[in-house]
């Protein structure tokens, strides 16, 4: 089916924008969550709506199912390609298209960056607030898909709270704008997340953000994770939201250090890493607060950033961490849970009981100013069974975040990688409402199919308008 | 027969009677249910009966919107009132959809915290504000009813009971139907439940008061981009001033010299109690919601305060650009709507005659929005009518 549709997709696309070649498919056949692997059936590289339009068109005539990628970088097997199917690559839609600063908003091609829109407006003194850690190369429309956050989103939350509009093509391959400004249904805010389920993202309305008059960025060392959890809890308890709090505990300290000699504390079992913004004079009383704060949990080293390089140094380790852990360990696994803030330390005590009893060591990284845990759970591939031992801690992680009320996926996604865990977290009423608004945009299910839920569900005709009791009841009356 | 099988569910059920008039429609009975069980065993019921159903929470905006096509069943949570959960230490409170805001928000006074949306209509319910998204002033700063809500718990036409979200700030899992039922008016189902982001109470409040002429574009742009960080800029003019009156609001341990600090000449006036009409819808027949790129501020705000014409009152947020206009009649509202989209907004028309213009404007994602309702609401019998396209 996909060759006769190849044929098709070269009569919409340039030549050169769709690929067959078994070796230049390979290249797409994960994103960053790389154990999940498929080769795709055919890749695409549309540049423009229309296109994609196109594409998706001929996938509803030949019944093919399409994914779309941006840079790749996801966590959760989101953009897993199909044997089956059409990869939609929008890497060559990269435009900053539109700025408009007394409007406070930029329109872009969804291939754009994360980073470049800060970079288009930055001199201008705004920037786009949400930042996952992969903000150099993730594109927007891949945080459109996901609802990413960042280390920042504390204070200023998620993608879903900074866009104001999304142009789409439909499953059904029609080009649609869901917009804030218009009433009805908040579609946008239902899309914005549903992690190309429905529809493909392409041009995307952000809202900038004014740069805040004063940063301050401070490290605080202390010898437990006790002691950063107990600091966490007294700022929040005092009133103040920074705009981030990150903890690492000692062995993400010593990953970080390894590979990039980020130069923390010697001896600290935890550092946190608190960023406040805003207003020179209400930086400067929140600063006094937290620094006394760290103090009365026992912080036995603060440091505080005094130029913007002191600042990238002290985040240069906490934003390595991910890749640092391949420094101490041959293979790792990167969890995404959260909990409730004020159960932290009791989570944290659970996944110590679960690297004792199966012999595995987790690398804590967290932003602990909202409860969301990525635990790195540490393996070598190279030794029987430890990868396996390594994928029961990481889920036995998740039902710890569950039994406190937590989730299963804080800004990673659910993807392929965790649609298992979804009944774990919602029962199956929940999940069927969540598929009427599936199959309210894609009855056909060929929109990145076999993610976020664990089981597809045909649609089924829209149920033609029924009065009175239903047949079978009528008969038993 | 109905009645019986309403009855049945032990749920309070009522005879409705004039008062209880959904947008000029009587409905025949009201239910008073005090669970979300005992909301889905009546809507069970109206399944079973065809009866159209409209939810009801403090009723303080049931005469907004298009009348419904027919209201059989009006069910009225104000005994679903509770907060359910309340963690202080995770900024996160599970309340009813019944509880009115301002209960909840002295139940959080205590822990010094608040849920930082405003409520232009007092005695307005959690439920009642998610159905219809109303903004006050801070949406500036703490955004919109959709951006602080984290959970939801729904009960379906069908009497399914469903629930997204959870009670974390940070969630990503599944679909976000917290948002979808935002803003809803009551057409996919009845909201229960809900879960919101909290916010510490602000140490001060402090508000700066001044008076301005109509051309007030570049002043708004350069207020909203000032680092000062005002958490609301409003404006408030009626027909027959010659001035707009401006008022910014400050919050923070820094309110007061923040305030202080503002260049605006002559030097404005500086309080710690809001002016008499922050937070308050103008008032007249028919009541506008005119939303525009904070870009076009200044051109709408000249264009409406310009026009000759009485009993016109404008407020709104000249930071956000949102705006609600009072008109005393329809007659300019064809007009004023294609101005209000040529500048890239939309015009509502939330309560009053709409005088034939029709009340939502023009909506690009209709055609889904209907698929999404017949998806909800096969039947058609949750608020037939009451929202855009008909929906």
């Amino acid at each position: 089916m996909v060759d006769q549709l190849t044929g098709r997709l070269r009569e919409v696309l340039p030549d050169e924008a769709v690929i067959t070649d078994p070796v230049r498919l390979r290249t797409y056949e994960c994103d960053g969550l790389t154990y999940h692997r498929a080769t795709p059936g055919v890749v695409v590289l549309p540049e423009t709506a229309e296109q994609i339009a196109a594409v998706v068109r001929l996938c509803q005539e030949f019944q093919v199912p399409f994914v779309a990628r941006g840079s790749g970088t996801g966590l959760s097997g989101g953009a897993l390609p199909r044997s089956d199917g059409v990869l939609i690559v929008t890497s060559r839609m990269r435009r900053v298209l539109s700025v408009d600063l007394d409007a406070r908003l930029a329109v872009v091609e969804p291939g754009v960056t994360n980073l470049a829109i800060t970079e288009a407006v930055r001199d201008a003194g705004y920037y786009y607030a949400p930042d996952p850690s992969s903000q150099q190369i993730c594109s927007i429309g891949g945080n459109v898909a996901e609802n990413s956050g960042g280390a920042h989103c504390l204070k200023y939350g998620f993608t879903v709270n900074h866009v104001l509009a999304v142009e789409l093509v439909t499953p059904d391959g029609d080009i649609v704008d869901l917009s804030a400004m218009d009433a009805g249904y908040d579609l946008l805010g239902a899309f914005i997340g549903s992690e190309g389920t429905l529809g493909i993202a392409t041009k995307i309305t952000v809202r900038l953000s004014r740069t805040p008059e004063a940063v301050t960025t401070m490290l605080a060392a202390f010898t437990t994770i006790e002691g950063g959890g107990r600091a966490v809890s007294a700022i929040i308890g005092a009133g103040i939201v920074p705009a981030a709090i990150e903890m690492m505990d000692a062995l993400a300290i010593e990953a970080a250090e390894a590979a990039v000699k980020c130069e923390y504390p010697a001896g600290a079992g935890a550092v946190l890493v608190v960023e406040l913004d805003g207003p020179e004079t209400e930086v400067e009383t929140q600063f006094a607060q937290v620094e006394r704060i760290c103090r009365e949990a026992d912080a036995f080293e603060i440091r505080v950033a005094a130029s913007a390089e002191e600042r990238a140094a002290i985040w240069k380790g906490r934003k390595s961490a991910f890749a640092a852990v391949g420094r101490i360990s041959p293979a790792y696994i990167v969890q995404d849970g959260v909990v409730p803030r004020t159960a932290l330390g009791e989570v944290l005590a659970g996944i110590d009981r679960l690297q004792e009893e199966f012999g595995i060591r987790v690398a804590n990284v967290f932003h602990a100013g909202d409860g969301n845990l990525h635990p790195l759970v540490l393996f070598d591939d190279g030794v029987a069974g430890e990868g396996e031992r390594a994928e029961i801690v990481s889920g036995r992680i998740l039902d710890l975040c569950i039994e406190h009320g937590g989730s299963i996926t804080g800004e990673h996604g659910v993807g392929v990688d965790k649609s298992r865990y979804m009944p774990r977290m919602f029962t199956d009423e929940d999940l069927d409402t969540m598929q009427l608004v599936r199959c309210a945009f894609d009855p056909g299910n060929l929109s990145n199919p076999g993610k976020v839920f664990p089981t597809p569900r045909l649609c089924g005709e829209v149920p033609v308008v029924r009065k009175g009791p239903h047949p079978f009841e009528a008969e038993l009356l | 027969m109905p009645q019986d099988a309403l009855a049945k569910t032990g749920v309070t059920i009522r005879p409705a009677d004039a008062g209880d008039a959904v947008a000029g429609v009587q409905p025949t009975w009201v239910a008073l249910p005090e669970s979300t069980e005992e909301v889905a065993a009546l809507l069970r019921v109206a399944a079973e009966h065809d009866l159209a159903v409209t939810p009801v929470g403090g009723g303080t905006k049931l005469d907004w919107g298009p009348p419904p096509e027919r209201c059989d069943l009006l069910v009225d949570l104000c005994c679903l009132n509770e907060v359910l959960e309340y963690a202080a230490g995770d900024l996160v409170v599970r309340v009813q959809a019944g509880i009115t805001l301002e209960a909840l928000n002295r139940h959080l006074a205590p822990q010094n915290q608040e849920l930082a949306l405003d409520i232009p209509v007092p005695g307005t319910t959690v439920g009642g504000l998610l159905a219809t998204a109303l903004c006050g002033p801070r949406r500036f700063r703490y955004g919109a009813p959709r951006d602080l809500i984290i959970g939801i718990t729904v009960v379906l036409a069908d009497g399914t009971i469903a629930r997204s979200g959870g009670k974390v700030v940070k969630n990503v899992a599944g679909y976000d139907l917290g948002k979808l039922f935002t803003g809803s008016y009551g057409t996919l189902g009845v909201i229960t439940e809900a879960t919101f982001r909290l916010h510490p109470l602000p140490p001060h409040r402090r508000w700066v008061t001044t008076k301005t002429g109509p051309d007030l574009g570049a002043l708004a742009v350069q207020l909203a981009r000032s680092q000062t960080e005002p958490s609301a800029i409003e404006l408030d003019w009626s027909s027959g001033s010659p001035d707009c009156t401006l008022a910014l609001l400050f919050e923070g341990a820094s309110a007061a010299s923040r305030a202080a600090a503002i260049p605006i000449t002559p030097q404005p006036e500086t309080s710690d109690d809001p002016p008499t009409w922050w937070n308050r819808l103008p008032d007249g027949p028919t009541l506008l919601e005119l939303r525009v790129p904070p870009g076009s501020v200044g051109t709408l705000v000249r264009e409406v305060t310009s026009a000759p014409m009485t009993g016109h009152a404008l407020r709104g947020s000249v930071a956000s650009g949102v705006f609600h206009l009072a008109v005393p009649d329809t007659r300019r509202l064809p007009a004023l709507r294609d101005r209000v989209e040529a500048l890239g907004g939309r015009l509502i028309v939330l309560s009053g005659p709409d005088g034939g213009a029709g009340r939502w404007g023009t909506i690009s994602a209709l055609d889904l929005m209907r698929r999404v309702k017949a998806r909800f609401d096969p039947d058609r019998r949750m608020s037939p009518g009451r929202f855009v396209g008909g929906i």
